[in-house]
């Protein structure tokens, strides 16, 4: 009786290398993370449902208000505009990462502090990250510069606000110098 | 040991020992001869109101018993009584307070007494048991310190959180505490400090929770997490009164994640703001992301009601209309004088007709709640300016005991009248009375600008004599609009008391005046809103007074001050007067600080505007330039009479805050209803206003007072808008009385 060979192991062929792991890597406010979920999740849902980081608020659907502001790379940026996906690689920092790594203010923070720029408090972490922005790009703003923060704010903490920027900037130069 | 000492027939001291050698005073609010419960005698801290525990350590913390909402009176508050105690205000922490309520044979017993922020008089109403309790705990640590100092304690003083000794030896209020919680309570009254002693009273102060604000930890109730929670977003049918014609939820309920589509429907038996606002759909899920994906997928289609071939245009022609014809109106709030007979002189007459649009709250965190429900109690945070009237709605639908309710009222993102009523509450209980697990109720922005209870749109129309003097003999006023009171189980003939003010200015100035309201009936669901009635009435009012200074060809600083008259008292309807010297102050203050007297050679134009209301004054003077049409408001000064200041940084943060909400919405906003359905859906649609459209600063003065401390949380608002109103004419020579102003001013520039 003639012996079936068809079940006998066939040589190994040349190995294809598949990826270890799936998912998105990034670092967040100095942590290194690792999403597997749906890369379509808007980043303010995984920080706010997933996390429970919930210092960046929900503003609106698309952002507009800006207290859903964060930075990735140092650059303001709408987390609820933000899926997952586009953050492989990126470094985040939201409102709770502005503290040093002993827990120490950011000139800015204690400006807003300084200022009293703050009114029911909601949407001042997004004033903060977008003031963070400016601050990046800019030395020192010129009110035109101010101008241009996307940010709403319905308890009226405009002109304070503006001062803590001009604080900080003030602040910051004092620091370099010393 | 305990005991009490009554401050009232109603409200009383209670000192206990806390755990660990805490003394604790509170202020309960309730019968003074109801037994103490027996959780009280632990840490009791929940079953105070107001109440101060200082701990071994020397850490002192304060209840605070009204929500939060970015008045800061949660700061103001505690820096009362810690004052009165003399304590180190650097160990201060501040401790919102839940709901305070007990059960009462199956009835409510409110431990607190009334719990409500952002209606203006938190301050008046804890002004007194505050400094009480303040002065008995300082009392008490003085006493304690007797033995260990071994001086009688009237030669004791305090200060900075320690009783001192003549020699100087001090005892902090930490080691005190212990010893403090024994002392036999006095007899008689609590010597209150006097003014000259006051150490924060009076001295600027930021917010209290401002660290954890600007480091993210504070946690509105948005932010509040019980573990496995599900989350439900809403589609609201966008008429009110309209039905679910059609929904298929097969898509939804296939995406992973989604637990239940659900139906909710109003209860026509209800009063607005004590059940769900609109017919609508919720999408339960695991997680907001999967609820959005939920709704996006629900096939819906809504029928409209009898509302829907409601406009708002249409109910403003029907308002001009109105005003316009002979038609009695709905109230004759007030006619002194003899208006008739002043028409028939000969003498100069002036009209104009002002027009302000519909407005919604736009709280920065929308309407949410998070509940967890069980037989025998529901647990909710609740952004909440009313703890008391959520827990209304609450037992209502849980039937559950008062004490079974536990609700909860952390920090609020915006209140404006808007979290006085709570359909989202009654949704959030409905919807966890359908799951096992706890649930977050979240509308998105879309929902929550067009799911309001709305400000009215109005039609203000006045006519004024003006004799040859130039005095203004008679004013005549008639104002159309839809009262926030209807349905509020408010008498019919009270309803306008939402719309306008018996006796704002300027009522009892003029010899023959005349305030009559016409109401519109609108299927829209109106409700309180910050500010009114005097912010539509004071730009109405106030535009007019700049109009008849135009019409005289004089400075209409000459007008206000002759209108206004000599410095005298007016009484006013329903009790109290109007000092019509400081009304005169406020307004000097602002035009000496903007340089009125430039007003007229200046290519910038100058405005005015002073207010009373609940016995504050408040002025504001605005300077703007125009190039092309492009508007710059250059200088916006506003001036305040409160009576006694306790913060005065955060009094300044107010004024300055609602000077810029008043000015913005002033500026942009409008809510729009055509066919029955809201226009606007985003901050797009409702742009409050960008930093580049408002002053770069507003310059505050508090004008020093002794009186009792009055609210000022929206003082400064009515008075921006007419103030700004009257600057543009000036610089523009276009009198806008149309809001909002800069699409009106551009139509006709």
């Amino acid at each position: 009786m003639a012996q079936d060979h068809a079940a006998l192991p066939t040589k190994p062929t040349a190995i294809t290398p598949t990826p270890v792991r799936g998912g998105i890597d990034f670092q967040l406010n100095g942590e290194h993370y690792h999403h597997t979920g749906d890369p379509a999740m808007p980043l303010l849902w995984y920080l706010r449902d997933v996390l429970q980081l919930d210092g960046t608020k929900y503003s609106g659907e698309h952002g507009e208000g800006g207290a859903d502001l964060v930075l990735v790379n140092g650059k303001a940026t709408s987390a609820i505009d933000t899926p997952m996906s586009k953050l492989d690689g990126k470094k985040i920092t939201t409102v709770e990462g502005l503290v040093d790594a002993k827990g120490n203010l950011h000139p800015l923070q204690q400006a807003f502090i300084d200022e009293d720029a703050i009114g029911c408090g909601y949407c001042t972490p997004g004033w903060l990250i977008a003031s963070m922005d400016l601050l990046n790009r800019s030395k020192d703003p010129s009110d035109n510069d101010i101008d241009t923060l996307p940010n709403l704010c319905r308890c009226g903490c405009q002109t304070r606000v503006r001062q803590a920027i001009k604080r900080a900037a003030a602040a910051m130069k004092q620091g370099a110098k010393a | 040991m305990s005991g009490t000492v009554r401050l009232s027939r109603r409200r009383f001291l209670q000192v206990l020992a806390g755990t660990a050698g805490a003394l604790i005073v509170g202020i309960r609010s309730a019968r003074a001869d109801a037994p103490v419960p027996p959780d009280m005698l632990g840490d009791p801290l929940y079953d105070f109101g107001m109440f101060i525990r200082v701990d071994a350590d020397g850490t002192i913390l304060i209840g605070s018993r009204d929500p939060e909402t970015g008045t800061g009176v949660a700061t103001a508050l505690a820096r009362i009584m810690a004052d009165e105690m003399d304590a180190d205000w650097q160990r201060v922490r501040v401790l919102p307070l839940g709901l305070g309520v007990a059960n009462d044979n199956g009835r409510p017993r409110w431990l607190y007494g009334e719990q409500a922020g952002g209606t203006g008089n938190s301050m008046p109403r804890a002004w007194h048991d505050l400094r009480s309790a303040g002065a008995l705990a300082r009392w008490l640590l003085i006493q304690a310190a007797v033995p260990q100092l071994g001086v009688p304690p009237e030669k004791l003083r305090t200060g900075q959180g320690a009783v001192i000794a003549p020699d100087g030896r001090r005892i902090g209020y930490g080691q005190l505490a212990a010893a403090a919680s024994k002392i036999a309570l006095p007899h008689g009254d609590i010597t209150l400090k006097t003014p000259d002693r006051y150490s924060l009273i009076g001295k600027p102060a930021g917010d209290a929770q401002a660290r954890a604000i600007v480091t993210g930890q504070t946690e509105y109730a948005l932010d509040k997490h019980f573990g496995d929670t599900l989350v439900a977003v809403l589609a609201h049918c966008p008429w009110t009164d309209g039905e679910l014609a059609g929904l298929d939820s097969t898509a939804a309920l296939a995406i992973k994640g989604v637990v239940k589509v659900i139906e909710l429907k109003p209860d026509p038996h209800l009063p607005p703001g004590e059940t769900v606002i609109a017919p609508a759909v919720a999408v339960i899920a695991d997680s907001t992301w999967i609820a959005l994906q939920g709704r996006r997928a629900l096939k819906l289609q809504w029928k409209p009601g009898a509302s829907g071939s409601e406009s708002s245009a249409a109910l403003e022609q029907q308002a001009t209309a109105l005003l316009n014809s002979d038609a009695a109106p709905t109230t004759r709030i007030r006619d002194d004088g003899d208006i008739d007979k002043a028409k028939r002189k000969a003498a100069r007459r002036l009209e104009a007709t002002y027009y302000q649009p519909w407005l919604a709250h736009a709280t920065s965190e929308p309407m949410n709640c998070l509940v967890r429900l069980d037989k025998t109690s529901a647990t909710l945070y609740v952004p909440t300016q009313s703890p008391q009237q959520a827990w209304t709605v609450v037992q209502r639908l849980t039937g559950l005991a008062p004490d079974q309710i536990d609700i909860r009222v952390p920090r609020v993102g915006g209140g404006y009248g808007r979290r006085l009523d709570h359909d989202y509450v009654a949704e959030a209980v409905l919807l966890a009375k359908e799951v096992d697990k706890p649930l977050r109720l979240f509308w998105t922005r879309d929902e929550d600008l067009t799911h309001d209870y709305y400000r009215s749109g109005c039609v203000h129309k006045f006519d004024a004599i003006i004799e040859a003097k130039r005095h203004v003999l008679a004013w005549n006023q008639r104002v159309a609009s839809a009262s926030a009171l209807v349905g509020r189980g408010v008498p019919v003939d009270h309803l306008w008391s939402s719309e306008v003010s018996a006796n704002q200015f300027p009522a009892g100035f003029v010899p023959n005046y005349r305030s009559d309201w016409f109401g519109l009936s609108s299927s829209m669901p109106r409700g309180p809103h910050r500010g009114m009635p005097h912010l539509t009435n004071a730009f109405a009012v106030c535009s007019f007074v700049d109009e008849i200074a135009h019409a005289l060809k004089e400075d209409p600083l000459v007008t206000h001050l002759r209108l206004i008259g000599e410095p005298r008292l007016i009484p006013q309807q329903g009790g109290g007067a109007v000092d019509t010297a400081r009304l005169i102050n406020v307004l000097k203050l602002v035009t000496d600080r903007i340089g009125w007297k430039d007003w007229l050679h200046s290519v910038n134009g100058f405005g005015l505007a002073c207010w009373y209301m609940d016995g504050a004054y408040v002025a504001h003077a605005i300077e703007v330039s125009m190039q092309g049409e492009k508007l710059t408001i250059e200088r916006a000064v506003c001036a305040v009479d409160v009576g006694r200041v306790i913060n005065p940084l955060g009094l300044e943060g107010q004024v300055a805050g609602a000077t810029l909400d008043a000015l913005s919405t002033a500026l942009n906003l409008a809510i729009t209803v055509k066919d029955g359905k809201v226009q606007q859906t985003s901050w797009k649609d409702y742009p409050l206003a960008s930093m580049a459209q408002l002053p770069h600063t507003v310059e505050v003065i508090t004008v020093p007072g002794e009186g009792e401390p009055t609210g000022a949380s929206f003082l400064a608002m009515p008075t921006a808008a007419p103030a700004l109103a009257n600057a543009v004419f000036r610089v523009s020579a276009v009198r806008v009385r149309r809001l909002p102003l800069m699409k009106e001013l551009l139509r006709l520039l």
